[in-house]
């Protein structure tokens, strides 16, 4: 039930109702409405029941196991949130003097170094509010670099098949042709396709490692080489960096610019659309162009790296520096954690995938790279299942909920049919995994014996199956009144 | 499985049907549609639009992913099946007979690198490990 449809004429919340008495006399009459917005009338408590039901109704990682693969949905320490919340930072204006902000600036300093450190990178730029702004940036900096050395022949971005669909979009954005690469059986990059692909006209690789296949790229020092000794450089998507913290670092893997997913990897909110923020990493020849303003420290004193100081950055994102909130969130994360933290949630991530991983096989689930190690996540196949009993991984999906768990990223990614893209996260304990593989075997034996039931899926949530296919042809997202 | 025999494939799933005028109808196979489910819409290219061959010229988009559709071979593209904007879901009836453009070939012998029934048909086998 929608807001709107509590809506009674003239019921109000007189308490947050704005004063009515305001006078619009500057405002010219062009620009005034001619007749009233329309707003639900609803009492205060109306308004609280509604949005406290919604709120149950919903699946999130403060109340249910989440393992969306390649989004990593783990638990956000409360410190970390109610810190940044301090009225100190809340109050705060972006454009406050220097002077009266060098505590803030010390953060995102601190910051900026602490993921220099613990990816390898020469400089860090806190600026993109989103992942796929930092991937866009990067890959604007890589343009940017061959742009400077005069070498206007390199019009190629070279991607890999099992990508993130941004890759390619963003490649296309900078106005590069992409260049598709081939995945092998045990799900590396095809060495043959990127050596037949790379050439006088690559500007770059981008590269998710470990992949969104849920393994580690074996050969990433010899595709490093391979595409630095053709000229290109190489971009590190840091989607799935929490596999991989401080552990191993772009850096070493030979990466040139890379992006790292704040809101997914440093435990600040996400799955609600933001805010997002991916500081993009650069190694020493892409440090000209990184996007302004950047924190700067001499003296004891923090200031704002700008244009002035970097002449040949590729500019500004937004008025200010990037997601003040989500930069805080991060910075307090790192803080919490320190460095052999990080190490132990590069190691339980990977311990918990490879705990998964083993259970479901064991229970009968088939996986779609079994000889390979999970990194922090993995994949398994309804294949066979759909063939032998028609249940699909949305079926199966939609069944974990009435079970209590948040649904797997299904049919991602799209080269694997009927795939399920499973990452626990480090923040689980043995007995949630214990306990979802219980629900998972559950089902597998409700697939052999009532399918039917697993296809209507599901059954106890508010509500029932819902015809997708309807609500993406037939669009119908504007409410409207019942008598217009 | 469907593979009709008088057509020629590309890798990439799409059908090509060599008409007798000389100008060739392109689709997605039965398998392509099969993997993606329920269209839900279709973007088509405009007529008049030069094609290489591989290069992207269509998407078709289900409940699951939306996919790129190549040019099979270079071409120019001189029509687009208007059913398909509002009846995605013919492709997943019959894939065959919901086209999605047609082109004029460069050179009509770049049909003779595209694959037969037989060799997409060991393509299949092959992706099913």
């Amino acid at each position: 039930m929608l807001i709107f449809e509590h809506s009674r004429p003239g019921r109000r919340n007189h308490s947050q109702s704005p004063a009515t008495s305001a006078v619009a006399d500057k405002i010219p009459q062009n620009l005034l409405r001619k007749t009233q917005p329309l707003l639900p009338e609803v009492s205060e408590m109306d308004t609280v029941r509604h949005y406290t039901r919604l709120s149950q109704m919903n699946f999130s990682i403060d109340t249910e196991f989440y393992p969306l693969g390649s989004c990593t949905m783990k638990y956000n320490p409360r410190a970390c949130n109610s810190l940044a919340m301090l009225p100190q930072y809340l109050a705060r204006h972006p454009l406050a003097p220097e002077d009266t902000g060098q505590g803030y600036l010390a953060c995102m300093y601190d910051l900026q170094e602490i993921l220099k450190d613990v990816t390898g990178m020469a400089g860090v730029s806190l600026t993109p509010m989103a992942g796929a702004q930092g991937e866009l940036i990067g890959v604007m900096m890589i343009r940017a670099y061959h742009e400077s050395r005069g070498d206007k022949s390199r019009t190629e971005i070279i991607v890999p098949d099992a990508a993130h669909g941004t890759n390619p979009a963003t490649a296309v954005m900078c106005g590069f042709k992409v260049v598709e690469i081939a995945t092998d059986k045990e799900g590396n990059v095809d060495m043959a396709a990127l050596k037949a692909a790379v050439g006088p006209k690559t500007a770059g690789l981008m590269l998710t490692n470990p992949s969104t296949l849920g393994v580690f790229e074996k050969n990433v020092s010899e595709m490093s080489r391979i595409v630095h000794q053709a000229g290109g450089l190489l971009y590190y998507d840091g989607a799935n960096l929490n596999a991989v913290l401080g552990k191993v670092k772009p850096g070493d893997m030979g990466f040139d610019v890379i992006h790292i997913n704040l809101h997914k990897t440093f435990s600040t909110p996400h799955g609600g659309g933001g805010p997002g923020s991916a500081p993009v990493g650069v190694a020493e020849r892409l440090l000209p162009f990184m996007p302004v303003p950047i924190v700067g420290h001499e003296d004891g004193r923090y200031y704002w790296v700008t244009e002035k100081e970097k002449p040949q950055s590729i500019g500004r994102l937004s008025a200010h520096m990037g997601n003040a909130g989500v930069l805080l969130r991060a910075y307090i994360y790192v803080r919490l954690l320190g460095r052999d933290g990080m190490h132990r949630v590069a190691e339980f991530a990977t311990l918990n995938a490879n705990y998964l991983m083993t259970a479901l096989r064991e229970a009968g689930f088939e996986l779609a790279y079994p000889s390979r190690r999970a990194s922090h996540e993995f994949i398994v196949s309804l294949k066979n299942i759909k063939e032998k009993t028609g249940v699909t991984a949305m079926n199966l999906a939609k069944r974990l909920l009435d079970k209590g768990y948040h649904a797997p990223t299904t049919y991602f990614p799209t080269l694997v049919p009927e795939c399920l893209l499973i990452e626990p996260a480090e923040t689980e304990s043995k007995e949630t995994l214990d306990a979802f593989v219980v629900a998972m075997k559950e089902i597998l034996t409700e697939i052999e014996e009532q399918p039917d039931m697993v296809k209507d899926a599901p059954h106890t949530m508010p509500l029932r199956k819902l015809d997708d296919v309807k609500a993406a042809r037939e669009l119908d997202l504007a409410w409207k009144p019942h008598s217009e | 499985m469907s593979i009709p025999t008088h057509l020629k494939y590309t890798k990439s799933h799409e059908w090509v049907k060599p008409e007798e005028d000389g100008t060739v109808t392109i689709g997605i196979t039965h398998h392509a549609q099969e993997l993606l489910g329920d269209m839900v819409f279709v973007e088509l290219p405009q007529t008049g639009r030069k094609l290489e061959k591989k290069e992207e010229c269509a998407v078709v988009e289900s409940v699951k992913a939306a996919a790129d559709v190549y040019a099979p071979i270079g071409g120019e593209a001189i029509a687009a099946n208007p059913d398909l904007e509002s009846e995605p879901e013919k492709i997943n009836e019959d894939a065959y007979s919901a086209w999605l453009f047609k082109l004029k070939p460069d050179n009509a012998s770049d049909l003779d690198d595209l694959l037969s029934a037989a060799d997409y048909e060991k393509l299949l086998e092959n992706e099913d490990h």
